[in-house]
């Protein structure tokens, strides 16, 4: 079944088209990586699907749910982690992780049950206490994408998640998205190419605000007739500039 | 239990910042010692301790704006709203959460300097549970002016308009530090057209239990606070959407 089936979606600034007729469908339980250079659109599709903007035309059914007429429903199926950690900082770890459970109308015993559990799952326990301000980087990310997955979402939105991370807190949280894998849809947005390579069932290329290309990295590499995934992409961006 | 959990997480987000505790009760205790040893000195009407108090609790607001619009364009640059904004909150418990827990804030700031104007002599009545009930009102003023640069600015020009201008302005034409008789003129007139001074010549009644020309100066502090609220609002639902 498709989590997502996105129609000729497009989004336009002013005279500037930022997403142009886009179409695709992700299935349940996928982990799905948009790729593109700055400025292909990414950020924009992910802005549309999560209900931050609005499309100029076209629609996204997430699990049956429209992005241009159920924004309320489409809300309760997704949740966000943004480019930036997106924490508060005066808050403790545990604190945030409370604050998006409280949005999400969690009760305050459900809400502390959740939060011991992700601190469990995410190994937050020795900064539970800490104020986020405090925390480095990779602590951040880890606890932003707890934060994302407290309101036990259908679809994940990670935008950039890794950004700025040193290689082994890079590590660390490729194996908690790993570990999402199958049980919810992961949308990934990156412009690091092993990575997408490393955590994607599947991959959308895109460039211009337009799909360049969709496909499982062997057939992304087949499809440029490389078997480095950077070539292939870099190949595939360049033949579209063409 | 959205607004409540937002309203909390505004209130530990001010209140465990230490600029908070600096200028937000420090600054404005400092200038209240700092103007009554004057006056204990040099003795000007305008520093006795019932004139003075007033101005010092109007001006502290100020800081209030600043904390406000600090926090909502921090909130913004950080994306931490963008992840709000996906979740089921609606416009109302963003509007709620960042306004109401401001208000008990803004009175505690103001009893805190009440507190210690009686430490300075000023005496205990009940008129200064009164003054602290008319806070309300100038300080929903405050954080409608927050709200609305918190919504527009980034943090830097947030720190120029609220933290410089603003409280300059609040200061200079409340008639707090000289008698806006002294200036006479179009100063006066434009301190007379804004709120600042009414808010604390308002106080001051409530202060001295007078009624003269209460009613005139919060009608001024009414109509700015009602405008001023409903222009953040429409401008933080706009930039939501926009979003």
């Amino acid at each position: 079944m498709n989590a997502i089936e996105i129609k000729s979606l497009s989004k336009n600034y002013g005279a500037k088209c930022a997403v142009d007729g886009l179409s695709l469908d992700i299935k349940e339980g996928e982990l799905f990586s948009l790729l593109g250079v700055n400025g292909a659109g990414k950020t924009t599709t992910i802005k549309m699907l999560s209900c931050l903007t609005k499309p100029t035309s076209g629609d996204a059914l997430l699990l049956g749910k429209s992005i241009a007429s159920e924004e309320d429903e489409v809300k309760k199926l997704i949740a966000v982690s943004p480019q930036e950690t997106a924490v508060a900082p005066n808050l403790t770890a545990r604190e945030n992780l409370m604050l998006m459970a409280g949005v999400h109308g969690f009760a305050r015993e459900d809400a502390k049950k959740k939060t011991a559990e992700l601190a469990e799952k995410f190994g937050l326990g020795e900064i539970l206490s800490q104020k986020a301000k405090t925390l480095s980087g990779g602590w951040q990310r880890r606890l932003s994408i707890a934060m994302a997955l407290i309101c036990e979402p259908k679809i994940l939105f990670l935008d950039e998640p890794t950004l700025g991370l040193d290689v082994i807190a890079r590590s660390e949280l490729w194996d908690i998205i790993r570990a999402l894998k199958g049980k919810i849809t992961v949308i990934l947005t990156t412009h690091y190419m092993e990575e997408a390579e490393a955590l994607s069932d599947r991959i959308a290329i895109m460039k211009n605000g337009k799909l360049v290309c969709c496909g499982t990295t062997s057939e992304i590499k087949e499809r440029a007739g490389t078997d480095k995934f950077e070539e292939a992409f870099i190949r595939l961006v360049k033949e579209e500039i063409k | 239990m959205r607004t409540y959990t937002f309203s909390v997480r505004t209130a530990k987000e001010i209140l465990r910042d230490p600029l908070t505790l600096f200028f937000g009760i420090g600054f404005p205790l400092v200038l209240l010692f700092l103007l009554s040893a004057i006056q204990a000195n040099i003795p000007v009407s305008l520093f006795e301790i019932a004139n003075l108090t007033p101005g010092i609790v109007v001006f502290g607001l100020s800081f209030i704006a600043l904390f406000s619009a600090t926090l909502i364009s921090k909130d913004r640059s950080s994306s931490l709203l963008q992840r709000l904004y996906t979740t089921p909150m609606k416009a109302r418990d963003f509007l709620a959460g960042y306004i109401l827990p401001l208000i008990p804030i803004s009175v505690m700031q103001s009893a805190v300097c009440f507190i210690a104007a009686i430490a300075l002599k000023l005496p205990i009545s009940v008129n200064i549970l009164y003054s602290l009930l008319l806070i309300v009102p100038i300080s929903l003023f405050y954080i409608s002016i927050g709200l609305l640069c918190g919504s527009l600015l980034n943090d830097k020009q947030v720190g120029g308009i609220c933290g410089a201008l603003l409280t300059n302005l609040s200061a200079w034409l409340s008639g707090t530090w000289f008698d806006l008789e002294l200036v006479g003129g179009t100063f006066k007139k434009l301190a007379y057209a804004l709120p600042f001074v009414h808010a604390v010549e308002m106080e001051k009644c409530a202060l001295l239990g007078t009624f003269d020309g209460f009613w005139g100066h919060f009608t001024y502090v009414a109509v700015y606070t009602v405008a001023m609220l409903a222009l953040a609002i429409f401008v933080f639902t706009k930039k939501m959407k926009q979003n």
